[in-house]
This record gives structure tokens, sequence and C-alpha cells, in this order.
């Protein structure tokens, strides 16, 4: 890719998370009541479908596009965490599987990225509830 | 003038299809997104990584991610393949792990996952053993001994 249009991506990705941060900051001083950040129609389901199948302990659904080369209320990079005992005795590779075949439309369809945590209650409890960062975008959204 | 219209719109059309028809036998014969093609890329070495951009200059932050973790293990000489460059990989490594996201990490033609699988193996000290099983010595290991002898 272009080196130019690269370090541009850069630049609003990094401008974007710092309007996050403010508007983050400014709501926390609870200034900002009337625009409360609804979920998008792709995060609803999304929450929708895996608390329907994991019955999940402990659910998080983070939409981290703005972390990303996409337009504003995009939806397409997201991160899950999802604490079930459906997870019991099941490999990581087979975790990530079950929770990829759950979104398999959603993946085929507007969903470009998906990083996943899928811990059993126990796991959840010994990690003590910590939640990785993702990596930063790196411009090669394209196509 | 409208057969003159007709015709040339006839000839058009044959000549769309018949060019669609010699895409499609040339795809054919360099397919790079089939079963038998991807099944050679991933025995072909120990460590296969399908990821977006190059290991020197990768194109995302999972991609990225990877090449990181294998660093930190003195995993250099690994094959890497590009999937922007040919959307025909990109779907076929797809389809040929249902394995929904890019990257994807093989070891001995074996599917091991993408970057969070990949990342928690190296947290958790998996990925030091599944190095090992294929007959890859991880650098974390030779520095192991350093920092034990520090605290002795």
């Amino acid at each position: 890719m272009n080196v130019g249009v690269k370090q541009a991506c850069r630049v609003v990705t990094a401008y974007r998370g710092h309007l996050l941060s403010l508007t983050t900051s400014t709501r926390s001083a609870g200034t900002m009541s009337t625009a409360e950040k609804q979920p998008g129609p792709v995060e609803s389901v999304i929450r929708e479908k895996l608390s329907q199948h994991f019955q999940p302990s402990h659910l998080d659904v983070i939409n981290e596009s703005y972390m990303h080369c996409v337009p504003p209320g995009s939806e397409t990079h997201f991160k899950v965490v999802v604490v079930s005992d459906k997870f019991d005795n099941e490999a990581i590779i087979k975790r990530h599987r079950m929770v990829n075949g759950v979104l398999q439309e959603e993946l085929e369809g507007p969903v470009h990225a998906l990083s996943i945590m899928a811990k059993t209650p126990k796991q959840w409890e010994d990690s003590g509830g910590k939640v990785s960062k993702s990596p930063a975008c790196r411009g090669g959204m394209g196509q | 003038m409208s057969q003159l219209f007709l015709t040339t719109a006839r000839l058009l059309r044959t000549q769309g299809r018949r060019s669609a028809f010699l895409r499609a036998l040339s795809s054919e014969a360099a397919d790079t997104g089939s079963r038998e093609h991807i099944d050679g890329l991933v025995k072909k070495d120990k460590v296969v990584v399908f990821m977006k951009g190059v290991p020197e200059q990768p194109m995302c932050g999972f991609s990225n991610a990877v090449v990181q973790i294998f660093r930190m293990h003195g995993v250099d000489n690994y094959s890497a393949y590009n999937v922007l460059e040919d959307e025909n990989l990109r779907q076929g490594i797809k389809d040929y792990s249902s394995w929904p996201t890019i990257p994807q990490v093989f070891l001995s033609g074996e599917f091991v996952g993408g970057c969070d699988i990949l990342l928690q193996m190296h947290q958790n000290g998996d990925l030091v053993e599944e190095l090992q099983k294929v007959g890859i010595r991880s650098a974390l290991l030779d520095k192991q001994p350093d920092s034990d002898k520090d605290k002795q």
C-alpha cells in the first residue's frame, strides 16, 4: 500500500481515538447525557446470538472499529469476551470454532475482524477478569 | 440500422461470454485458492503463516502480532503468504481451514489458529512445546537459564 495513504490512515485513526477519549471524559463529567452511544445493529445481533448460544456468565461485545481505518460508526472490527461453562474441557481452537460458528453469518457479511476470548468461569475468575488489549491497526484494511 | 445494432449487441454478448469462459479456464489452471494448492503450501514448511502484508511490513495489527511472537521465539525462516495480493488465496485459505479470519498459522501442516490463539500459546508456554514438536528450538529457552541464574 501507498505509504502516504497508510500514514494518513494512522493519523485519522489516532485523531478518532483522541476524539473518543474526549467524548468519554466529557461523558464521565456528566455533561453529555443526551449523546449516549447506542450499540449498532450488528453489535446487538452479536450480543444476542452469543447470549442465546452460550448462556455466558460474562459477555463483552466491544466494537473496536474506531481503532481501524474505517468510517466513523462502522461495525467491522469486534472483540468478544465470552465466559461460559460450555467451554469446559474444550481446547482453545475448538472454543474459537464454536464462537466463529455462531457468528458465521456476521463474519461472512459485515464483520471483518473478530478477536475472541473464550474462557470457562473458573479461568475467568483465575485471570481476574483481565481483557487483553487489541493490536493497533496497520492500515491494511483494503478490499 | 436496428438490425445492425442487434447483431453488434449479440456479437458483444458472445465475446463477453467467451472471455469469461477463457478467464475461468486460466484461473483454474493456476488456482491458488484450491485445496490441493494450499495443502501443498502448508505442508511444504514447518511454519507457515497466511497474513496481510509481509513479515517486514505487516498490514494488519493481528498479522503483525503473529510476526512479533515468532520473532521473540527466534523463528525467522518461516513461509509467509500475503493474502492481500491474491484474492483466491485469501478465500481459499479460509475455506481450507474453516476459519473465517486472517492471520492463520500452520505448524507442520497442521492448523494452529489465528492471532488470539498464538498469543495465548505464547503466554502459557505451549508455543515453545509446539515448536519443539516440529523440531524448532525456541530462542526463549536459551534466555530462561539466564534469568534463573539472576534469581539465585
